[in-house]
């Protein structure tokens, strides 16, 4: 049986309650009659070989590029590139397919006698990861190989030896990246696409680059005009990043993309429920869920932190595509939309949403609020192609505990964010004038980004921008069962319950409003008529 | 007329710095306008007598009357009309020279008001003062019949507890003679305190004193407990001496050693007085102002006052009295009054007695003077410090023995709380309980001190008689009557409580009397603000609790496991475990020796792989471990051009990743040899009071200054470093330095972890499976 499309389900009298995501943790909600639920595509079935699958894309390239084994020879520079730990979400079972494709071009690059090759982890400005967490990405045998000689690194965005000024865009975009990737005669970047936003050219152009490069298009306004970042043809972020890509090739900077997609299979089998429509639960979905839930009640807040952050998803490889980085994207695009499109007839007065307890940014920690705000308004608002799913001037609801809690060693910039920026303001335009080059710039984060396993000072900034057009866009926030102060803080109004704040969405929207559920995740993108 | 016959004539006052005195001042050079005055002030030890005239007297709110009265013309009339005498009737010869001495005795009048007030004066001091004084005094003006006229203001509680009428008589003359020698008693005094010095410097005492210091302020250093232990053998000694005082005069039949000494300094008075033109005036409880200079002038928060607000604060659950017993109070006005009457009419053959009481003549019973009270506070209450009124208890009017039982015990039992609490090891604001409850226990232990004292004036049975002070009053035309009013009969004690004495002692007081919660900054943000004020200088932070949440033992734990196996992690744990009570013991006696005898663990370690291993500690324990709060302030502070400075006693290779937070580190150094750390300190380390002189040295070699600077500490071992700065915050103080920054009202901040830091039961590193990383 082929795997089903996804679904925009209307509530009645005979649905049960919808499962709402609400951290570590969800719940049983009934919706009201009328309602609609959109669920995401089935996963799709893995490709059964997906070594196979890597070779064959690596010896078959797309668009204008020679087969990888063309590119090699002995005596060159050779860099290969790999995305961090923001991707895939959950962080997915090993081998990692990073870890399967990097060992296929490290056998091709030894095959061709190549024997300059050092890895670079692309942060951009995400925290440097620690052992275990690189070891899970490329395997034992590359960290083995690589690391005890230095061979293994992580971009350092702030290292004043590390980066290469390339130059300014036609739209006057400084173009800075990585001194050992530009300096090199072939660069190979090893993608997971988790949506539309991830690879082409913003693999290299973002996760290679630094903070006066990023800000040309890590900012509000570039965030207000991509509607959404999630769809590359009508996204300001993506024109920026193609413009960097194109000026990075036109340095002679060669590089050679590789994208992989994954299916939707995001939970593991004890999970199997939360990907399964909740009129379909199986008797053992339901005790699973039963059996879930009683237990989470019972769990200190913490130790239900850590059972989920140790959750690694059975995602499988849907497809492999490498070369050239335009073609290669749009071929990666075609297959993410076939997992996660759904077709939805038009805007809603109210979104709802459950948000998960993780998001890119807090991988091994607490999703602090900004990184709630991030989720929500940033990634999940986003998924849409055509219109937004709520209507200008809608309510979006959320449902997450929201802690005031912070990890001081991820997000210590979050904090001081979260403390001394949002009490003064929170329309990001503000606190871009106001406030981001102090924190982008202070010593005292470049040294924890730098030493440590910080972010970068200037990333909640970024977050908050993520959000930016959602702010512009709707007419009010609801934050479900979440710190009320938090909750305050980041300009939302708390709830309770779900019924409190769909009356509180109606003072803005007016009464009987139309209401849609995302029932993500597994993520979905949806295209609204 | 009163006027007229002290117009153009000289008065001295003594004790004119007091509250009877203040009045007597003021209300000679506003109603007598052609008088002068010459005050007899001790010189303090900061200021001369002159200084002393203008600050303590003039500048009082009594005489604000007479300010506006005179408009421009104040200083110069007062300057004219007020001479300075320095001297001192506690010393021999009242420390006159010989202006001081020409000056009194050619006074026509002198008013002897100087006396140790305080009913739990040290037994020598009030036997100097108010047994000794007045006879000095005498013996200065010379003991002729042609020397001033000495009005001696006494006390009517000379009579001692006793029941019945109490004569305006000399004490020779009534049923109250004692037959108490004053030539023994002063030098039973004197030698009291010699004794109770004596025995004070006994090694088991002093040893006892070094133990309590310690035990208040932990392991502050030599310096501070030296300080600190010298200063609880005063206090001991003077413990000694109040309570002989008050034993010593309630065994020869007065409630304490006020009146004792007073009585006994009449005594003295009468033998040594010659023919000395003598008056003795005797008051009774002297309380508010009626109506002069202004109804509820009062100087001073005297005898009624702490028993009232502390009853109106709700402290104070029951005070012992007879209901029907009568309290004898007079306001002050009435007393001025009184003796410039005594002083106009002059000096009789014989000494003669007036006693200035409303006993008699208009009675305040103890009941009546209680539901006063409890009505005026019942409609104006006080209010708590979130906002809330307060309810006056129900008094029942037990025993004495009662109340002071059910105190006692009180008492004992917070002791008891306080010392469990400050043995626990406890900090921020469970540190606050503790010292919360020594509040409490206080606060019990004054209420237990204001019934030991004040009881026996609310159970006072002698009634004072006034016959001759009303004859004085008859003998007055209308006028003076009108302008020096000393008729006990005009006082109505429902007025005189509700719109004249309660109002004005809460106004002292200084109490909350509005209702709702506090507007504009918190005590917090004021303490915050003047910290971060821009002209700081400096900022010096302690490291351990102050911004992490860690210690030197963890940090070695973390390093020291970085590299081992299962089992040997096990057998690590144990070997440390064995060691922690040891090691506890000495952290408590010294800092530098516990840091001394630790850092001996790091013995032939490779410095390079800790050092490695130590930037990957900065993240999983530092930083994990730190409090936010305090990076931030850190920061803070930097952004506002306050020089940073981390004093610790950590080692160098651990604070190493935190460099750039601070403008300056300093901390412990270790040894290394041939790449092996060796387990010995290069310096000694920055502990205790090395930590007030590292500070002292840095400012002063960067041209910073001390009193403009903040420090920031955990514990009472950092007291020298925090006493060493204008502005020291304790952060997450242990019971000890809570109690200490709450009594000096130092600023606190409770910096917490991170609510979303990882945790971990051990603080072991985790474990290095597969390969060494570079």
């Amino acid at each position: 049986m082929s795997p089903r499309p996804g679904f925009v389900l209307e509530v009645d009298r005979s649905t049960p309650a919808t499962l709402i995501w609400h951290g570590e943790g969800f719940r049983l909600e009934r919706l009201p009659v009328g309602s609609r639920v959109v669920y995401p595509p089935e996963a799709l079935s893995p490709l059964e070989d997906p070594d196979a699958a890597i070779r064959h894309a690596l010896l078959h390239p797309l668009g204008d590029s020679e087969p990888l084994p063309a590119l090699l020879r002995p005596g060159m520079r050779l860099t290969i590139a790999f995305d961090d730990i923001s991707l895939p979400l959950p962080p997915m079972r090993s081998p990692d397919v990073r870890q399967r494709v990097i060992e296929a071009v490290l056998d091709m690059a030894a095959t061709a006698g190549v024997d300059d090759v050092v890895l670079v982890a692309a942060l951009a400005l995400h925290r440097r990861m620690t052992e275990d967490e690189l070891r899970h990405i490329v395997g034992d045998r590359v960290y083995d190989a690589f690391a005890p000689h230095g061979l293994l690194t992580q971009h350092d965005a702030e290292d004043p030896d590390g980066m290469l000024h390339l130059g300014l865009t036609d739209a006057g975009e400084d173009v800075e990246i990585n001194r050992r990737a530009a300096t090199s005669d072939l660069v190979v970047y090893v993608n997971i696409d988790l949506v539309p936003m991830d690879g082409g050219h913003k693999s290299v152009a973002t996760g290679l680059a630094s903070y006066r490069s990023l800000r040309h298009h890590h900012n509000v306004r570039t965030m207000q005009h991509s509607r959404s970042f999630m769809d590359q043809h009508r996204s300001e972020l993506h024109s920026s990043n193609w413009r960097m890509g194109r000026h990075i090739a036109a340095s002679g900077v060669k590089v050679f993309q590789i994208e992989t997609t994954l299916n939707n299979d995001t939970f593991p089998d004890q999970f199997r429920f939360l990907q399964r429509r909740e009129w379909e639960w199986s008797v053992r979905d339901r005790a699973g869920f039963l059996a879930v839930s009683k237990s989470l009640e019972r769990t200190p807040e913490r130790l239900a932190r850590s059972i989920f952050q140790s959750i690694r998803a059975p995602h499988a490889v849907t497809s492999v595509q490498a070369g050239e980085v335009e073609a290669v994207h749009t071929r990666a695009a075609e297959h993410l939309h076939t997992q996660q499109s759904v077709e939805v007839a038009g805007q809603t007065d109210v979104l709802t949403m459950g948000l998960p307890y993780l998001c890119p940014y807090n991988v091994n920690s607490v999703m602090n609020p900004v990184l709630v705000m991030c989720l929500g308004l940033g990634y999940l608002f986003n998924m849409y192609r055509g219109k937004p799913l709520v209507r200008p001037g809608g309510a979006l609801i959320m449902s997450h505990p929201t802690p005031w809690a912070f990890d001081p060693v991820h997000h210590p910039s979050y904090i001081d964010f979260f403390e001394q920026v949002l009490p003064e303001t929170t329309d990001p335009l503000e606190i871009e004038a106001k406030y981001e080059e102090a924190f982008a710039t202070d010593p005292w984060y470049v040294h924890l980004y730098r030493t440590g396993h910080a972010y970068h000072g200037v990333h909640p900034f970024y977050m908050w921008y993520w959000g930016a057009h959602a702010l512009q866009h709707l007419g009010a926030v609801i934050v479900v069962g979440g710190d009320r102060r938090a909750v305050r803080r980041l300009g939302f109004k708390p709830a309770s319950g779900l019924g409190d704040a769909l009356e509180m969405a109606e003072d803005v929207v007016g009464a009987d409003p139309s209401i849609t559920h995302l029932h993500a995740p597994p993520l979905l993108m949806a295209n609204v008529s | 007329m009163i006027g007229e016959a002290l117009a153009g004539k000289r008065i001295a006052v003594t004790g004119a710095t007091g509250f009877l005195g203040t009045a007597l001042v003021e209300r000679l050079l506003r109603s007598v306008p052609d008088c002068e005055v010459a005050v007899l002030v001790r010189p303090g030890r900061r200021a001369t007598a002159a200084r002393r005239l203008q600050r303590e007297i003039l500048r009082n709110d009594c005489f604000d009357r007479l300010r506006a009265e005179l408009g421009d013309r104040f200083d110069a009339e007062t300057s004219r009309r007020v001479q300075v005498i320095e001297g001192d009737v506690g010393q021999e010869g009242v420390g006159l020279d010989d202006d001081g001495a020409a000056l009194l005795t050619g006074c026509d009048v002198v008013i002897h008001s100087a006396a140790t007030v305080s009913f739990d004066a040290p037994l020598d001091t009030a036997v100097e003062v108010n047994m000794l004084g007045p006879s000095r005094l005498a013996e200065a003006l010379g003991t002729t019949p042609s020397s001033p006229h000495l009005i001696a203001v006494s006390t009517a509680y000379v009579a001692g507890s006793r029941r019945g009428d109490a004569p305006e008589a000399l004490l020779t003359d009534t049923p109250f003679a004692t037959h108490a020698d004053w030539r023994a008693e002063v030098a039973a005094a004197r030698r009291a305190r010699s004794d109770a010095d004596a025995d004070s410097r006994r090694p088991e005492r002093l040893a006892r004193f070094t133990r309590d210091a310690r035990a208040e302020l932990g392991a502050a250093g030599a310096p501070l407990l030296a300080e600190r232990a010298e200063r609880l053998r005063d206090e001991w000694v003077k413990e000694r001496l109040v309570s002989l005082g008050r034993t010593r005069a309630q065994s020869l039949g007065w409630p304490d050693a006020y009146a004792y000494t007073k009585a006994l300094g009449e005594r003295a008075l009468l033998e040594n007085r010659g023919d000395l033109p003598l008056t003795i005036v005797r008051p009774s409880i002297i309380e508010s102002a009626l109506a002069e200079p202004r109804p509820g002038w009062i100087r001073g928060f005297r005898m009624a006052e702490p028993v009232i607000i502390s009853y109106a604060r709700g402290l104070l659950g029951q005070f012992p009295g007879v209901p029907e017993g009568v309290v004898d109070v007079i306001p002050v006005d009435l007393v001025v009054a009184a003796i410039l009457a005594v002083a106009a009419e002059g000096p009789a053959e014989q000494p003669a007695v007036y006693q200035v009481a409303s006993g008699t003549r208009q009675p305040l019973r103890y009941d009546n003077l209680v539901s006063l009270a409890e009505s005026w506070f019942t409609e104006h209450p006080l209010y708590d410090s979130r906002g809330q009124p307060i309810v006056v208890p129900e008094w029942s009017f037990p025993g004495r023995g009662k109340v002071q039982r059910q105190l006692t015990r009180a008492g004992k039992g917070l002791q008891a709380a306080e010392r469990l609490m400050g043995a626990l090891p406890l900090r921020g604001r469970r540190a606050e309980v503790s010292s919360r409850l020594e509040e409490r226990r206080q606060q019990a232990e004054r209420a237990l001190s204001y019934v030991e004292l004040y009881g026996s004036y609310a159970e006072t049975e002698a009634r004072f008689q006034v016959d001759r002070l009303l004859s004085l009053w008859e003998r007055l035309d209308d006028d003076d009557r009108q302008t020096f009013c000393f008729d006990p009969a005009v006082i109505d004690w429902a007025h005189y409580l509700h719109d004249v004495h309660l109002p004005s002692v809460v106004t002292q007081a200084r109490v909350r009397t509005t209702p709702g919660g506090r507007t504009g900054p918190t005590r917090a943000e004021r303490g915050r603000r003047a910290v971060l004020a821009p002209e700081r200088h400096l900022a010096a932070f302690d490291l351990e609790n102050t911004l992490i949440a860690s210690n030197v033992v963890e940090s070695y734990a973390w390093l020291a496991t970085r590299r081992l196996s299962e089992g040997d992690r096990l057998r690590f744990t144990l070997r440390t475990l064995r060691e922690v009570p040891g090691m506890l013991a000495l952290d408590r006696r010294d800092r530098g020796d516990f840091l001394r005898a630790f850092y001996r663990h790091y013995d032939e370690a490779p410095a390079e792989q800790v050092r490695a291993d130590a930037w990957e500690m900065f993240s999983a324990l530092i930083l994990a471990k730190s409090f936010p709060d305090g990076i931030r302030r850190v920061r803070d502070h930097r952004s506002r051009g306050h020089r940073t400075l981390l004093i610790t006693g950590a080692i160098d290779l651990v604070v190493e990743p935190l460099r750039p937070l601070f403008d300056d580190i300093v901390c412990a150094r270790l040894a290394e040899r041939d790449g092996r750390i060796l387990g010995e300190l290069v310096d000694p380390p920055p502990t205790g009071e090395a930590r007030a002189m590292v500070m002292a040295a840095y400012a002063e070699a960067e041209g910073l200054a001390l009193e403009e600077s903040v420090a920031y500490a955990d514990s009472s071992s950092d007291l020298p470093m925090l006493e060493a700065v204008g502005h020291p915050v304790a952060v997450n103080p242990e019971a000890k330095l809570a109690t200490i920054a709450r009594k000096r009202g130092w600023h606190v901040e409770n910096w917490t972890r991170a609510a979303g830091a990882p945790r971990h039961l051990l603080p072991f590193a985790p474990r290095l499976t597969r390969s060494d990383v570079s």
